[in-house]
C-alpha cells in the first residue's frame, strides 16, 4: 500500500512523462483537460482530468470529493434505526438496496432473523430498485451517445417501477422502509398482481431498448472493442457488480452468499460476457434486469404468510461487536462494516460502495483512448455520485 | 410579368429572403423539434402557449432576446461576435438561388449548382472560428471537428449533385426543375420523370451529406451535447445563440427546399397535366402555387432529416470520416461513371 502523498507522487510523475512523452515526437503541446466537476457525462459531480494529445487521451485521473456528505461520521451519531434515512442517499437510483446490507449486519450483531415473508419482500424490493436503478442507466447510455429517444423510455417505464415503491413504502426514492428485525409494514391489497403486470411491461422495456439500441449498428460500433478490461486486470481494481462479471468473471454476491434472503428460492441465472468491453458491460446490465424481472415475479408466486417483523426490543442496542456485510447491489458489491460498542448507535461505519472502486480502473482504462471514447467508457462503467462521494 | 422599380424589386426580395429563412426554420422546429420528438418519446411537447404549444416558438424567441450577450473575457471578441452571423449569411446566400416558381425566384443564372455548393461552405468558417475565438477547450474540440466534417461530407454531396447536372446538362437550377417535369419516362409523362428515379444513389448520398453538413445526429460530433457540452456554441448565449438557432433549422430546410429542387422536380407539376411545354406557357398561379408544393416537400425531406436525428446514436470522428471518404465518396465516383455512361449510351 502506498500512501496519500505517494499515490499525489506517482501521479504528478506519471503526468510529467506524458508531457515528454508528447514532446517527444513532435514538438506538439499537450492540453489538460478537465471533464467535469460540472459536465453532462458525469451526471453529477465527478472531475476527470485528462491530458490530450489531439483528441487521445495520454493520462487521466479521477478526481473525486465534490460531494462529499461524510455519512460515515454522521452515522456515529445516530441511533441504528435513524442510519437507514440517511444511507438511502447513497446509491439514490436504488435507494432501498443501500438499506438491506446495513440492516443485515445489526440483525447479525443482535443475532435474530427476519421472519421469512420480511425477507421475501426485502428481496422483492431489492430487485425493484435494481430494476429502477438500471433501466435508468439504459437510457442513459443513449443520451451519452447521442441519442435522445430512449431516455424517455426508460423514465416512462421507471416510473411503474417507482409507483410499486411508493405503493409499498411511502417513498419514491427513499423508501426508509427497512427495520432491524423486519420491515416496517406489511404490502398493500393488490400490489403483487400489479407488480406482476409492472415486470411484464418492463421486460417489454428491455426489448424495446434493445432494439433500438443494441441492435443499432452505429451504437455497437462505438462500443464494441472499446475500453476493453481483461478479468485480472479487473479483479485488481477491485471491480465489482456488471463491470466484473462484464470481464467473463463468474461472481455474484446473491448467489454466491448464504444470506437471510431470499435469492436461493428463485430460479435465476448469473450473467457473464466474456469480452470485456463497454458493450458487454452494457449488455450484461440489460440482461440482468431480465432476471430481475423474473426473481420477482417468482418471489410475488412463493410470497409465504406469517409476520413481517420478528421479537425485537423497543428500544434498540445492538451487543458489542463487529460485523460485515456486503450485497450484490444494482452498482456492485455495497458493504457495511459495522462496529458497535453496544450503544443505541454504531460506534463506526465503514461504508464499502461499488462505484467508487469501479472508478478506480478510470486512468488504466482510458489511457491511450479518443475523447468521444471517454464518454462511452464512464457511461458503461455507470457510476452514480453519490455513491463514490459518500 | 409586371416591371417594378429596381428598389421595389430589391426590397421584395430581401422580404421575400426572410421569410424562405425564416418560415421553414420555425416550421422545422415547431413540426419537428417540438412536437414530432415529443411524440416519438411519449410525452406531449409544449402545450401551453397557444393552441397545441403553436405560439411556444416566440416565447422561446423572447426569451433568447432577452438573455444577455456574454462574451468570455479571454475571447477575440469582434470574431466572437461575427461568428454567428457568418452562419446565418451563408443560409441566406444559399435561398437566394432556389426557385419557387416559373417567376418567383430570387436569382437565376447559369451556375445554380455551382454557386449553391461553393456558399454552402462558408458555414464552416463561421463555425471554425466561433469555435477558436471561444478561448474554451472545449469549444476548439468542436470547431475543429466540425471543420473536419464538413469538408469531408462536402465532397461526397459535391459529386452526387454531378450526377443530376450530368443527366440534365446544366448547372441552372431553374432549368433542373423545367427538365424533370417536362421530361417522359419511356414516352410515359404521367410524372414527369423527377431525377430520384435514375439518381436514387445520389439521393441517399445527398441526404447523408446533407445530415453531416447540418452536423444532425448521427454526424453531431462537432456538437455531441453529453461530450463537448455543446461544441462550438458553448460559450454563445442571448440572441448571438438564437442565431446558430436559426442558421441550424434554417439550412436544414433551404437543404431540404434544394434537395427537391435537385431530386424531386422541385416546384413544378408535371407539365403534361396541363398541356405546358416550355416556361412561358405555364400559368401564372403557379407563382403562388410553386412555394406551396416546394414547402410541403421541404415538410417532408426535413422530416426525414430530424427523424434520423431523433433516433439514432453519434458516430465517433474517425468513424465518420471513414465513412466519408471509404464509402460515400467511391459511391458517389460510381455513380457518376454510371450516369455518364447511361447519358451516352441513351
Amino acid at each position: 500500500m502506498t500512501d496519500l502523498a505517494d499515490r499525489q507522487k506517482l501521479s504528478y510523475i506519471a503526468a510529467q512523462a506524458a508531457d515528454a512523452r508528447l514532446n517527444v515526437e513532435l514538438e506538439t503541446e499537450g492540453m489538460t483537460l478537465n471533464i467535469g466537476p460540472q459536465h453532462p457525462a458525469t451526471h453529477g459531480t465527478l472531475r476527470i482530468i485528462v491530458r490530450l494529445d489531439g483528441e487521445q487521451v495520454v493520462w487521466a485521473e479521477p478526481s473525486a470529493g465534490y460531494m462529499h456528505r461524510g455519512y460515515e461520521k454522521l452515522t456515529e451519531v445516530r441511533t441504528f434505526p435513524q442510519v437507514t434515512a440517511l444511507i438511502n442517499r447513497i446509491d439514490w437510483l436504488g435507494s432501498f438496496a443501500n438499506e438491506v446490507p446495513f440492516i443485515l449486519a445489526a440483525e447479525k450483531l443482535m443475532e435474530i432473523e427476519a421472519p421469512p415473508r420480511a425477507q421475501y419482500i426485502r428481496t422483492i424490493l431489492f430487485e425493484l430498485s435494481r430494476i429502477a436503478n438500471v433501466s435508468l442507466f439504459l437510457g442513459d447510455l443513449g443520451v451519452q451517445l447521442g441519442a435522445v429517444t430512449p431516455v424517455f423510455f426508460a423514465f416512462r417505464d421507471r416510473e411503474y417501477v417507482l409507483n410499486l415503491i411508493e405503493a409499498a413504502t411511502g417513498g419514491r426514492f427513499h423508501p426508509n422502509f427497512d427495520r432491524i428485525g423486519g420491515l416496517k409494514d406489511d404490502l398493500p391489497a393488490g400490489w403483487l398482481a400489479e407488480t406482476k403486470q409492472v415486470m411484464k411491461r418492463l421486460r417489454g422495456f428491455c426489448d424495446e431498448i434493445e432494439d433500438l439500441l443494441f441492435g443499432n449498428e452505429i451504437f455497437q460500433s462505438r462500443l464494441r472493442g472499446i475500453g476493453v478490461i481483461p478479468a485480472d486486470v479487473a479483479k485488481q481494481y477491485g471491480l465489482s457488480g456488471a463491470n466484473l462479471r462484464a470481464s467473463g468473471v463468474d461472481w455474484d454476491l446473491r448467489r454466491d452468499q448464504n444470506l437471510p434472503m431470499a435469492w436461493d428460492k428463485a430460479d435465476w441465472k448469473v450473467i457473464t460476457h466474456p469480452d470485456g468491453d463497454s458493450f458487454a458491460r452494457c449488455w450484461v446490465r440489460l440482461q440482468e434486469v431480465r432476471e430481475s424481472t423474473k426473481i420477482v415475479d417468482q418471489l410475488c408466486d412463493s410470497l409465504p404468510s406469517g409476520p413481517i417483523m420478528a421479537k425485537v426490543p423497543r428500544i434498540i442496542k445492538v451487543p458489542e461487536g463487529e460485523a460485515w456485510v456486503s450485497t450484490e447491489n444494482p452498482l456492485g458489491e455495497m458493504g457495511y462494516y459495522v462496529v458497535s460498542k453496544g450503544d443505541l448507535g454504531p460506534f463506526r461505519v465503514k461504508i464499502r460502495s461499488a462505484s467508487f472502486n469501479n472508478i478506480s480502473i478510470v486512468p488504466w482504462v482510458l489511457r491511450g483512448v479518443y475523447v468521444p471514447d471517454v464518454i462511452s467508457i464512464l457511461a458503461s462503467l455507470y457510476f452514480i455520485l453519490g455513491d463514490i462521494d459518500r | 410579368m409586371i416591371a417594378l422599380a429596381y428598389w421595389v424589386q430589391s426590397l421584395l426580395r430581401v422580404l421575400g429572403g426572410t421569410v424562405a429563412v425564416l418560415l421553414p426554420a420555425g416550421t422545422i422546429v415547431y413540426l419537428f423539434l417540438f412536437k414530432m420528438m415529443s411524440f416519438m418519446q411519449s410525452r406531449l411537447g409544449p402545450m401551453e402557449a397557444g393552441p397545441y404549444g403553436s405560439l411556444q416558438l416566440f416565447a422561446e424567441v423572447g426569451k433568447w432576446l432577452q438573455k444577455e450577450d456574454i462574451a468570455p473575457e479571454r475571447a477575440d471578441k469582434r470574431i466572437f461576435r461575427i461568428a454567428p452571423l457568418l452562419v446565418l449569411v451563408s443560409t441566406f446566400l444559399l435561398v437566394a438561388v432556389v426557385p419557387f416558381g416559373p417567376d418567383a425566384y430570387f436569382t437565376n443564372f447559369d451556375a445554380g449548382v455551382f454557386y449553391m455548393l461553393a456558399v454552402s461552405s462558408v458555414s464552416t468558417l463561421g463555425i471554425l472560428i466561433a469555435g477558436w475565438s471561444s478561448a474554451n477547450k472545449y469549444s476548439l474540440l468542436g470547431g475543429l471537428r466540425a471543420a473536419g466534417q464538413l469538408i469531408a461530407y462536402e465532397l461526397p454531396m459535391v459529386l452526387s449533385v454531378l450526377g443530376v447536372v450530368i443527366q440534365a446538362g446544366t448547372m441552372n437550377l431553374q432549368s433542373i426543375v423545367m427538365q424533370q417535369n417536362a421530361g417522359s419516362i419511356f414516352g410515359w409523362d404521367g410524372i414527369g420523370n423527377p431525377f430520384i428515379l435514375t439518381q436514387f444513389v445520389g439521393f441517399l448520398i445527398f441526404m447523408i451529406s446533407v445530415q453531416a453538413e447540418l452536423t444532425q445526429t448521427p454526424f453531431d460530433m462537432p456538437i455531441a451535447e453529453s461530450e463537448l457540452v455543446s461544441g462550438y456554441m458553448t460559450e454563445y448565449s442571448g440572441f448571438r445563440f438564437l442565431i446558430f438557432f436559426i442558421a441550424e433549422f434554417a439550412t436544414a430546410g433551404v437543404f431540404a427546399l434544394i434537395a427537391s429542387v435537385l431530386f424531386l422536380g422541385g416546384w413544378g407539376i408535371p407539365f403534361s397535366w396541363f398541356g405546358w411545354d416550355s416556361v412561358g406557357s405555364i400559368d401564372n398561379w403557379m407563382n403562388v402555387g410553386g412555394p406551396l408544393i416546394m414547402v410541403t416537400k421541404m415538410v417532408v425531406l426535413s422530416g426525414i432529416i430530424m427523424w434520423v436525428r431523433f433516433s439514432y446514436p453519434r458516430m465517433r470522428e474517425d468513424q465518420l470520416q471513414r465513412f466519408a471518404w471509404k464509402v460515400l465518396v467511391p459511391l458517389s465516383l460510381l455513380n457518376i461513371m454510371a450516369t455518364a455512361i447511361l447519358k451516352v449510351v441513351f
